[in-house]
């Protein structure tokens, strides 16, 4: 069922090419924005800026990319999920799917960052692995909360209140190992936050997986 | 009232506490000098706020496995004291750093910590004010509230303790003999947490009995109407 309902995510998804592009563009403008606010004065994006530039630009791709999979669904088709399948298959599927769109999101975001601002970078391997955790946080993070904000009204404003608490500690860390890449520490250092962004990723999965029942319910 | 043992006891304590806080002797440090008394009512706080959430994450936990009103009321009234404790701690903590350390707010990183955990339970509050059907209210803020908790694990009990802070204790374990906590302020302190713990239990057992006097009263004018 899992692999199924995954098939599904994709199917429909690259059939509605519109939200892809929509995304790509809203990460490209908000790269591009920032290359021309900073481009006014050379020398003004040091490593750090570069890094929260970064992640500021992530975390909202991130919201908006994943609150729409449970906020954005016509209610005959969460109808008819419901009577088919078990809503540990749909979580998780729709974690995988987002977790990939994620991290898909947020590589081009590098990319667009590099492409503009240059890179700082002097562990690129080791970001990039960051980078895939990361992504993998919010996706099991976020699918959770955009089921609950899917729910209430006004859910597009509910969905950044409920995260952003939520968030924060993995983001958190990612920045911490972001500011060893850029100093180009050695591995180790980063070590003990890589760990605790995986054992955090791992919390947040499982009380997922345990609590999306009971929002699937009502 | 009703009269309870521990609500004598919770009285008891905390003038124990205000008195013995106040006019006791202290270890005359350099730069805390006699603002260590604040560790009587700060402290405390945060351990009143810890205990308050963790009671309402066990009753959200109740709730979502034997939905009934009365779990919810009690998760969300000892979520209210929780959040009035951590207000307090973040307050107290303030006037204290404004002594010690020169400026009220540090970007010490339990105090980014404290403040992350809080806008985490006015999230919750957002959330149960934007949902208006009263089972659905219920079940979504029981969901929110457990995720949020386990999520608030590794903020607070975690990150600090990995980077270094201002705060006695801090990259390593910030057990209490860290403090060089002398036995006379033991005296005072441990009655003071388990006084303030007791009092928030007060606090949320009053909201919980008002809420179902509230309902009761909102049941009495339906069948009126009717």
């Amino acid at each position: 069922m899992f692999t199924k309902l995954l098939h599904k995510e994709f199917t429909l998804e690259l059939r509605r090419k519109s939200v892809i592009s929509g995304l790509v563009l809203y990460l490209f403008s908000t790269a591009f924005i920032c290359y021309l606010t900073f481009s006014l004065r050379q020398n003004l994006i040091t490593p750090l800026v570069w890094s929260a530039l970064f992640w500021i630009t992530i975390l909202f791709t991130a919201i908006n990319t994943i609150a729409k999979s449970f906020i954005g669904e016509k209610r005959g088709l969460t109808i008819y999920e419901y009577s088919i399948a078990s809503p540990v298959s749909i979580i998780l599927s729709k974690i995988a799917y987002n977790f990939f769109l994620c991290s898909l999101l947020s590589l081009t975001g590098f990319g667009l960052f590099i492409l503009f601002l240059g890179s700082p970078m002097e562990d690129t391997t080791l970001f990039l692995l960051i980078i895939v955790i990361t992504s993998f946080g919010f996706a099991a993070s976020l699918t959770l909360l955009s089921g609950i904000a899917a729910k209430a009204n006004n859910s597009n404003i509910l969905m950044a209140v409920l995260s952003f608490p939520i968030v924060i500690s993995i983001l958190l860390m990612a920045i911490k190992v972001t500011k060893n890449c850029i100093d180009g520490l050695d591995r180790s250092v980063s070590w003990d936050e890589i760990l605790t962004l995986l054992a955090i990723n791992c919390l947040v999965t499982a009380t997922s997986y345990l609590l999306f029942p009971y929002i699937w319910r009502s | 009232m009703r009269i309870s043992w521990w609500k004598i006891v919770a009285v008891t304590l905390l003038v124990y506490t205000i008195l013995g806080g106040f006019l006791f002797e202290v270890p005359r440090l350099n730069i805390v000098n006699e603002t260590i008394r604040s560790l009587y009512f700060h402290v405390p706080m945060w351990f009143g706020m810890v205990v308050m959430f963790l009671v309402s994450t066990i009753y959200s936990i109740k709730y979502l496995r034997k939905p009934s009103v009365s779990h919810d009321n009690f998760a969300v009234s000892f979520a209210n004291t929780g959040l009035l404790f951590g207000l307090l701690g973040i307050v107290t903590g303030m006037i204290w750093a404004n002594y010690t350390w020169g400026s009220p707010w540090h970007g010490d990183p339990k105090q980014n910590g404290a403040a992350i955990a809080l806008l985490v339970y006015f999230a919750y509050f957002v959330l149960r004010g934007s949902v208006e059907n009263q089972e659905q209210r219920a079940r979504l803020s029981a969901v929110y509230n457990i995720f949020a908790f386990g999520a608030m694990i590794p903020l607070i009990f975690i990150i600090p303790r990995m980077t270094s802070s201002m705060h006695p204790g801090s990259g390593g374990n910030p057990g209490f003999n860290m403090y060089d906590l002398d036995s006379k302020m033991r005296m005072v302190f441990y009655p003071a947490c388990v006084g303030w713990i007791l009092l928030g239990t007060w606090i949320s057992t009053l909201q919980i009995r008002m809420k179902k006097i509230d309902e009761h009263i909102a049941e009495l004018e339906d069948e009126k109407n009717n």
